[in-house]
């Protein structure tokens, strides 16, 4: 095959595109400039973007012995991640921009310019697994597994994608990096948000988004208990940093219940209030398994699976959850897993829309 | 590099010697350099002591544009403003921008048209509205991306009559059209080895003898006290071998390459009807082809031509390696769009009627594939 490797100057996609090269395949390696002013972009060997990493992409490029190019992406991930990422924020959701680029960017520009090129597919260096069968699995690497931000791929781009390191762990890689002599074999990984240079999500949205005052209110009484500078500030399981003048007539912590953008509001209450157990979702991608099905289902990234009924119906995916969840934020993925010994498959994935209590839920507060 | 240059850098770099040392060792090293300045001054119509030793044409630009600024100024203070062309190489244009940000320059780019050529009479017009304020003038002999030739001869008459110091960057030109320090009359003009078949880290700012430039390097005092430092013997000896053979074949050489470069032009519009060929039609470097392949990003038809052995360039990449928009086309009233479509064939001595051929072969399926390429950025 003619395939195109993802080169973002780290560890992991050194070595995806070294054994795709070892397999056989004919590769090319691309680094994509995300930053419209490479310096803004994270500095120092953390972040995805920046002239050192373009610099380590080209290093290992010539290591492996594959031709090597950059590709301007700025205003594609400009459009598409970093202006969703502030608008979802604005909205009361939260987004996760790594799920955005890979649909977005990786397999979706980059994917679509490198068919029109000539290329069969383009390989990266996520942990995941993606067989014979063509389903997605988990990567043997349960701490490093990113099926979470993969399974928004349709399967027209899982049938374009190649991930060559799912049945290692990052031990495994960097070792394995070392023994080719890639340079990055030791480098750090990377976190975080890449397009913010300094870590500070908060600082950011509000040099985006600016002040926009608001009340902060109790869920279950409706009392006033404080204000915010902005909303967006704020993330659902949140209760570090609410700074509420009125202690809890109980004495217990308060958490972020909700966010609603209309009325500028942050509502808050106790820890058992924010345990949902039903989830409905949005933007569905399924890949054909007839439901209901009772399956795993992962409500964040890096979050522990909660058993669950999943029914998908059009263009709208319900979870009843066997035991509850707390934290469950708008604009994060569900994904629903089926458990199997050789990696857990990805069933679908959705953007989840709400997270409610059944009324047996409440009662049971009560 | 070429081979007799190969040569010359080897047999001296077996010698030991500084050519500033006194001793026999010492003096056999300072000879090999006189004789080399000597055979460079030569070959470019210059006197020996004009031809100031240094490390390339970056270094030789940024000597002239801010040492003449500096000597010019230090003479009288309203002397602080550069006049260059807004299609330099990157080495003068930063210069001066670099003057303008910490010396307190004023500066002056002078316009082009739409083939790149800059017009001698805004430089007479921007001569005349300035005359007491023009520290250095600075326009290139030839374009390094379009092959565009600047009339110099009739800019730096403008510049003497005026009573400013002219500097041309002639990189591009030296062994690829006549070259003459003394009949140019510019003040200074920089050359390098690599670019005719010399080694990469030696080159010469031919400095006027009359003329006064402040160094960018104190020490030693050597090369006339404008730039301290050891020479580097070998180099300086390969160098002078290289331009004494680039220069002494240069009317073949063009000859031949200018007729080549022709047919690769004739059959790239035969192929792709289309495409715009970019810079002077006829006063230009004969290696030189520059295309926009309207519909078509450049470097995607690089990878695409690379990929069946073609070599080829954008205009320039930036550190982190993505193709900007050339300020030369930009500059000649190009669009982005057109900026970004474009690609450079160059040709040398070694090029043959086989590699056009091959280009051909390749090219019209690149730029097919390329135009479908593009559609991926238009929005869904």
């Amino acid at each position: 095959m003619r395939v195109l490797a993802a080169m973002s100057g780290g560890v992991d996609s050194a070595v995806a595109a070294a054994r795709a090269h070892d397999a056989g395949h004919d590769v090319t390696g691309v680094h994509l400039a995300l930053a419209r002013n490479p310096q803004t972009f994270r500095t120092g060997a953390r972040g995805c973007c920046t002239l050192e990493d373009s610099r380590d992409a080209r290093r290992a490029a010539d290591v492996i012995g594959i031709p090597f190019y950059v590709w301007d992406m700025a205003e594609q991930f400009h459009a598409d991640v970093v202006d969703d990422f502030v608008a979802e924020y604005a909205a009361g959701r939260t987004p996760n921009p790594c799920l955005r680029c890979n649909e977005k960017i990786k397999f979706e520009a980059v994917l679509d310019r490198a068919v029109a090129l000539g290329f069969d597919a383009v390989v990266t260096g996520h942990h995941a697994r993606l067989g014979a069968d063509g389903r997605l699995r988990r990567s043997v690497d349960h701490g490093k597994d990113q099926s979470y931000v993969l399974a928004v791929l349709t399967r027209e781009q899982l049938d374009r994608a190649v991930f060559p390191l799912g049945d290692s762990t990052k031990a495994q890689v960097r070792e394995e990096a070392a023994r080719r002599g890639l340079a990055v074999a030791d480098k750090p990984d990377s976190h975080d948000i890449c397009f913010i240079a300094d870590g500070d999500t908060q600082g950011f949205l509000q040099r985006q988004l600016g002040d926009a005052p608001g009340d902060i209110v109790d869920g279950r009484t409706g009392e006033r208990l404080g204000g915010h500078n902005g909303a967006y500030g704020y993330t659902i399981g949140q209760r570090k940093g609410l700074d509420l003048r009125v202690p809890a007539a109980d004495g217990r912590p308060r958490y972020v219940l909700s966010i609603t953008p209309v009325t500028n509001t942050v509502t808050v209450g106790p820890k058992e209030d924010l345990e949902v157990d039903t989830v409905t979702a949005s933007r569905v991608i399924w890949h054909g398994t007839p439901t209901p099905v009772e399956c795993d289902v992962q409500l964040r990234a890096h979050g522990e699976v909660v058993p669950a009924v999943v029914t998908v119906e059009g263009e709208t995916l319900t979870a009843r959850l066997a035991t509850p969840a707390r934290g469950v934020a708008a604009g994060q993925a569900i994904v629903a897993y089926q458990r199997s010994a050789d990696g857990d498959i990805v069933l679908g994935s959705a953007t989840m829309t709400a997270g409610v209590a059944s009324e047996a839920l409440v009662a049971a507060r009560a | 590099m070429l081979d007799e240059a190969l040569a010359a850098y080897v047999a001296a770099a077996r010698e030991v010697g500084n050519p500033s040392s006194l001793h026999a060792a010492g003096r056999r090293a300072r000879r090999l350099v006189e004789e080399s300045r000597e055979r460079i001054a030569a070959a470019v119509g210059a006197r020996p002591s004009e031809v100031i030793f240094t490390s390339g044409g970056t270094e030789s630009d940024n000597l002239a544009v801010k040492g003449l600024f500096w000597a010019r100024r230090a003479g009288s203070l309203n002397r602080s403003r550069v006049v260059t062309s807004a299609v330099e190489h990157h080495a003068v244009m930063d210069s001066a921008d670099w003057l303008g940000a910490h010396e307190g320059a004023q500066l002056s780019w002078l316009p082009v048209d739409s083939a790149g050529r800059v017009d001698p009479a805004s430089l007479a017009t921007v001569l005349e509205t300035y005359a007491e304020e023009v520290a250095v003038v600075s326009v290139q002999w030839a374009n390094n991306e379009v092959g565009t030739v600047q009339p110099v001869a009739e800019l730096a008459r403008l510049a003497a009559g005026a009573g400013i110091p002219f500097h041309t960057d002639a990189v591009q030109a030296l062994g690829q059209v006549p070259v003459d320090f003394a009949a140019s009359g510019a003040a200074a003009m920089t050359i390098t080895g690599h670019k005719v078949g010399g080694p990469v880290g030696v080159g010469a700012l031919l400095l006027g003898r009359e003329v006064s430039c402040t160094p960018l390097l104190h020490g030693g005092g050597q090369e006339r006290d404008v730039r301290s430092g050891t020479l580097d013997t070998a180099g300086v000896a390969a160098f002078a071998v290289a331009v004494e053979t680039a220069v002494s074949s240069q009317a073949a050489s063009a000859q031949r390459v200018g007729d080549l470069r022709d047919e690769l032009v004739a059959r790239v519009r035969a192929a792709v009807p289309d495409a715009i060929l970019n810079g002077d039609p006829a006063d230009r470097l004969p290696g030189n082809a520059h295309f926009s392949f309207p519909g078509c990003e450049g470097d995607a038809l690089l990878l695409l031509l690379d990929a069946q052995g073609v070599c080829c360039s954008t205009g320039s990449a930036c550190s982190a390696g993505v193709a900007q928009p050339s300020h030369v086309l930009i500059a000649m009233g190009a669009d982005d769009d057109r900026a970004r479509s474009s690609l450079r064939f160059t040709l040398g001595h070694t090029s043959t009627l086989g590699d056009v051929d091959e280009l051909l072969a390749a090219l019209p399926g690149a730029v097919e594939r390329a135009r479908r390429a593009t559609a991926w950025k238009t929005p869904r």
